[in-house]
């Protein structure tokens, strides 16, 4: 090794020597800072909400497609019927079993699910997701507005 | 943890729908026309002029649209909304207009819309294909969903046919129809020929209560009803001179 970097290192080791506790103790405290979320909330987790269904929903017992389905991806099937029925003026859906639903969320979907605040907003609070579908399609509410 | 939460209600349905087979679940629906919806190539209005005096008979059909589809009344003029509404001879027909006009035409009002262009410059203006024109049936449409609101169609429409919202739409509607959409704050909107009724096999709102003055078919039906009205009868249309070929029609 050439004199220069013999020089470097001693360099490098007395300047470890010398902070080694400042250093540990702030990456300490950054680590500890860091996962401060984690632990503090750890076992807490809020419980998922429980949905409630209009007395139309549960006479349908089934959906346009599955529960599991709809759940899922409901919003995947919102966006095939908005460009059927926008882009192509195909407005009939026919789901697997053969039955036919007009695809409209202001009339098919708020209509079965009419209340909006115990069904939609349940979730998607939970889920902290703000989609605007309903700055212009109207939910129906049954009681006051 | 809250994260992790939301994956455990989220992820484990898409993983049971995988699972299942996706292809299965959602490739196997079908999508189609309503059994009583009405077909056109090109649809077009004629609208005759002969039948109007005053503006009380173009009063129900603006009124009829508007209700209809929500469209929000304004105080300020500044930011109106409309679908439909009434405009003078001189500003309807610019580049048809002489010094000395027959009396008739000079004093009604005129009904005008968006004119559904067979070759709509506001398609082309529109970056996000927001707004466009229908394969099906010749019907310039717009997704709401898509609109940014540029305004490029505003600017490109020779008929100012298109409204934007300035302001959200909603307290300003005094009716609501909850089986139409308002529309957002943001979004440029205009007469969609009632789309909507068209496709449950019902003519537009405007034409139901027009008493006779409106007639509504397929312009590319040579024995429809529009086809006959214009076979028998001069009309002109809206700056024909620009090249979009207006598909609504006044006989004069």
């Amino acid at each position: 090794m050439s004199d220069k970097k013999i020089f470097l290192m001693k360099d490098k080791n007395i300047f470890l020597i010398k902070d080694k506790k400042y250093i540990i103790a702030g990456l300490a405290f950054f680590i500890a800072l860091f996962t401060f979320p984690f632990w503090y909330n750890s076992g807490k987790a809020a419980p998922g909400p429980e949905i409630k269904l209009t007395d139309m929903a549960k006479e349908a017992k089934e959906c346009v497609m599955p529960t599991a389905y709809m759940r899922a991806e409901h919003m995947q099937l919102l966006d095939i019927w908005r460009q059927s029925v926008v882009r192509n003026s195909d407005n009939i859906y026919v789901n697997p079993s053969g039955k036919a639903f007009t695809m409209s969320l202001s009339n098919t979907c708020l209509d079965c699910h009419s209340n909006k605040a115990e069904f939609c907003d349940k979730c998607h609070d939970y889920a902290s997701v703000r989609p605007y579908c309903f700055d212009c399609h109207i939910d129906k509410p049954k009681e006051i507005k | 943890m809250a994260g992790v939460a939301v994956l455990g209600i989220g992820a484990k349905p898409v993983l049971d729908v995988l699972a299942a087979g996706q292809g299965e679940v959602a490739g196997s629906f079908k999508l189609q026309k309503g059994e009583g919806a009405l077909n056109a190539k090109q649809w077009a209005m004629v609208i005759d002029t002969r039948k109007v005096e005053k503006a009380s008979d173009l009063e129900p059909m603006i009124s009829a649209c508007h209700k209809i589809h929500n469209v929000p009344q304004m105080e300020n003029k500044n930011h109106e909304i409309k679908w439909i509404w009434e405009e003078e001879y001189h500003y309807a027909f610019p580049t048809a207009t002489s010094r000395y006009m027959n009396e008739h035409a000079e004093h009604i009002p005129f009904l005008v819309l968006c004119n559904h262009c067979e070759n709509p410059p506001c398609v082309r203006a529109c970056p996000t294909k927001a707004t466009f024109k229908r394969e099906s049936d010749g019907i310039v449409m717009m997704d709401f969903h898509r609109c940014i609101g540029c305004r490029f169609c505003m600017a490109a429409c020779p008929y100012g046919a298109r409204s934007f919202n300035f302001r959200d739409p909603r307290p300003f509607i005094k009716e609501t129809n909850k089986e139409f959409p308002t529309r957002m704050k943001g979004v440029v909107e205009k007469c969609n020929y009632c789309a909507e009724r068209i496709a449950v096999g019902k003519l537009p709102a405007c034409v139901e209560a027009s008493n006779g003055i409106l007639t509504f078919g397929d312009l590319f039906d040579p024995n429809s009803a529009v086809r006959e009205l214009l076979k028998s009868n001069f009309t002109i249309r809206r700056k024909q001179s620009l090249g979009t070929e207006p598909s609504v029609y006044y006989i004069v």
